[in-house]
């Protein structure tokens, strides 16, 4: 993973000591509130509805054994023993002192982390897919161009005071897994006969008006990613709405001016910079790739038979095996998930001691890293397919085995009502309910991979367009009710979700989601997934089934 | 009198004549100040460019970010020389920003300390990306 050097770490040590000046200027009384509102939300702290909360970024969701001992340290200390994983890679404390954020943030820094630009209107956190580098379908690593934008957009002076926030994603797979269309801009990474090639898409997202983002630029050298991207923030930073912040993402105002004159506009202001000073050099581009190189993989046996044999045995192991580990690239390594979605637990949840356990896993299994995923999980990506049982023994004594990734239980959840002072419902108690409804595994794998997700408010941090079944929580007269969606997709194959029909009272969901499947298991033909049905089928059938009188 | 930094020392003496861009515009003389709206474009100018002694960009509020862009323009496209002035909701905290786009004078807020506003304007050692004053720090390392 990326390493800093002295220049690095100065730029984190130099925030620090900059927000703590601002921190106390503010409880001085010398900054007033509503500027002091806006700086710290520069730096991921928020005023939530009972306490502050802090966002600190994890770049394209790598976290190293030390970082997540630092983060378990903190959570002890300055928390309540627990931190929650985000839809975005990143981590959430949720109740810090805002007194104490600059002692917090002097301890990130001293393992190479931050809370810069994790929120405000400015470039937030680079995300990725979480299986890059060791992903069968691999085209070409993203981390490495996730890094350097990461670092070109960190205090970009043009770009800290956009119309609105603005999130950039990168992959360099066959199947998405970043999410590349429902981000401001998504890059997509492609080969052109051996040469690298971009492909950038502008004005996707979710929220109030979710926007699957169209492709406005293809083929793009690399050495010019960062001017175009330049030239791409500069139209929508003199552009894009500041009247009225419901529409003020750049998806509106590409869709104000369609695609065809917005991606005019942005190369006319890209002619203008190409080749010059910002062009990247090769030097850097492979400096950043150095730090991104191949572990240092043993030549092992494939396939390992006390493993592979397990497979099909109906054990507890052989679940997990089917469900949460993955093909790996190296012949005799897997890529092994963590779905931190057990139920009665908050979905992204993890502990000190959690945080603790997956750190000292990651040193014994998988070269010391992890990854944070979009789906709230943690991907351990190297590890020894003979160590698979091992590993699979300690997850079950720490509570992280479950076997359910990818299936309905492994619900993506924002904190909802609970937590964000922005939702207009509770999600957390909703994603309890359906966990409780369907706890019988073998009914989840014959059901097989679905995706649910739930948002408390249309700001939509759950991704609930983009679920196989969406929640949305929603506010009626002061009541909080869940209108229902479904058909969406977050891949490759991007779709948005459409609305069921009128919402539903929160005891009723959980029956719902039982009416969806049913419709699904009654339709399906042979394996096919709730997705493929929906889309075979139309939505009218689970209309009908869930209105039925 | 607001407080004005020119070029890193604090002054309140400043006779010139700005015009708002509809006066200078219809005006003969291309020779006076004139300042810009955020919304106001920077092409409008082109053509005087070498002429205009200073150009003041307002910040309507400190949250509006137009104006950096506008002053990325007038300094690296148009290769505008002359005074570029912060005018507006301009605060000490955002005087890094401002300078790394180009403007080297600002007219302050009320209520901000010249002092401390002089003091931030260094801001950070490096910068990662190109700025009015740095190359990108990927070409030094």
């Amino acid at each position: 993973m990326y390493v800093y050097d002295e220049i690095d770490q100065k730029m984190v040590d130099e925030r620090v000591a900059q927000y703590r000046d601002q921190t106390n200027r503010f409880l001085a009384g010398e900054l007033p509130a509503d500027e002091f509102q806006h700086l710290r939300l520069r730096n991921g702290l928020y005023i939530q509805r009972l306490a502050p909360m802090l966002r600190i970024a994890v770049p394209y969701g790598m976290l190293s054994s030390k970082q997540l001992r630092k983060l378990a340290h903190i959570t002890r200390k300055y928390d309540r023993g627990y931190a929650h994983l985000t839809t975005r890679q990143n981590i959430q404390l949720n109740w810090p002192q805002l007194e104490e954020v600059p002692d917090i943030l002097e301890e990130l820094a001293s393992v190479e982390m931050h809370a810069i630009q994790t929120s405000g209107n400015c470039i937030r956190n680079i995300t990725s897919d979480q299986f890059a580098g060791v992903a069968v379908d691999e085209i070409e690593d993203s981390r490495p161009w996730a890094e350097i934008i990461r670092q070109w957009s960190t205090f970009h002076p043009e770009f800290n005071w956009l119309p609105r926030k603005f999130k950039i994603a990168v992959t360099g797979a066959e199947k998405d897994r970043a999410a590349v269309q429902v981000h401001d801009i998504g890059v997509r990474i492609s080969c052109d006969a051996g040469v690298t090639k971009f492909e950038i898409l502008v004005g996707g997202g979710l929220g109030r008006t979710p926007v699957i983002g169209p492709v406005i630029k293809q083929g793009l050298d690399p050495k010019h990613l960062l001017t175009y991207l330049e030239a791409i923030l500069r139209v929508y930073n003199r552009y894009g709405r500041r009247d009225n912040k419901y529409k003020a993402r750049i998806k509106i105002l590409v869709r104000a001016m369609t695609p065809e004159v917005f991606a005019e506009k942005v190369e006319k202001e890209w002619n203008s910079i190409k080749d010059g000073e910002a062009t990247l050099t090769q030097s850097e581009i492979d400096r950043v790739k150095g730090h991104f190189t191949v572990p240092q993989y043993e030549e092992l046996e494939d396939p390992v038979p006390d493993i592979d044999d397990r497979i099909t045995d109906n054990s507890g192991f052989s679940d997990w095996l089917q469900q949460n580990v993955k093909s790996h690239k190296k012949a005799g390594y897997s890529i092994v998930n963590l779905a931190l979605k057990a139920t009665g637990i908050p979905p992204g949840d993890v502990t000190d001691e959690q945080l603790e356990l997956i750190a000292d896993l990651a040193d014994k299994f998988s070269f010391g890293e992890v990854r944070i995923t979009h789906e709230q999980n943690v991907t351990l990506a190297d590890v020894p397919k003979r160590d698979l049982h091992s590993l699979w023994l300690s997850l079950v004594d720490a509570e992280l085995a479950s076997p359910n990734l990818g299936l309905l239980t492994d619900i993506i959840c924002c904190p909802g009502g609970d937590y964000c002072s922005l939702a207009n419902a509770k999600s957390i108690p909703v994603a309890e309910a359906i966990q409780r409804k369907f706890d019988d595994l073998d009914y989840l794998h014959d059901l097989g991979e679905l995706d649910l997700n739930i948002s408390g408010c249309m700001n939509a941090c759950g991704h609930h367009h983009v679920g196989n079944i969406g929640i949305l929580g929603v506010d009626k007269k002061g009541q909080e009710f869940y209108q229902v969606s479904i058909g969406g997709s977050g891949y490759e194959d991007a779709t948005l979700a459409k609305i069921l029909g009128p919402s539903f009272a929160q005891n009723e969901i959980p029956e719902v989601v039982q009416k969806l499947v049913d419709v699904h298991l009654k339709n399906r033909q042979g394996e096919e997934r709730f997705i493929d049905t929906f889309r075979r089928i139309g939505i009218e059938p689970f209309k009908k089934s869930v209105y039925a009188s | 009198m607001s407080q004005l930094i020119v070029d890193g020392k604090v002054t309140t003496t400043d006779d010139r004549e700005i015009l708002t861009l509809e006066e200078f515009l219809v005006s003969s003389d291309k020779s006076t100040g004139v300042w810009l709206d955020a919304h106001e474009e920077v092409e409008t100018l082109s053509d005087f460019i070498g002429k205009i002694p200073v150009i003041a960009l307002n910040f309507p509020t400190f949250a509006d970010g137009r104006a950096y862009s506008s002053a990325n323009l007038l300094r690296r496209h148009y290769g505008f020389e002359g005074e570029l002035r912060a005018i507006g909701d301009v605060r000490i905290d955002q005087f890094e920003q401002m300078a790394r786009c180009g403007f080297n004078a600002f007219e302050l807020a009320d209520g901000q300390n010249a002092q401390r506003a002089i003091e931030r304007m260094q801001g950070f050692a490096i910068s990662y990306q190109l700025t009015i004053d740095r190359s990108p720090l990927f070409r030094q390392r």
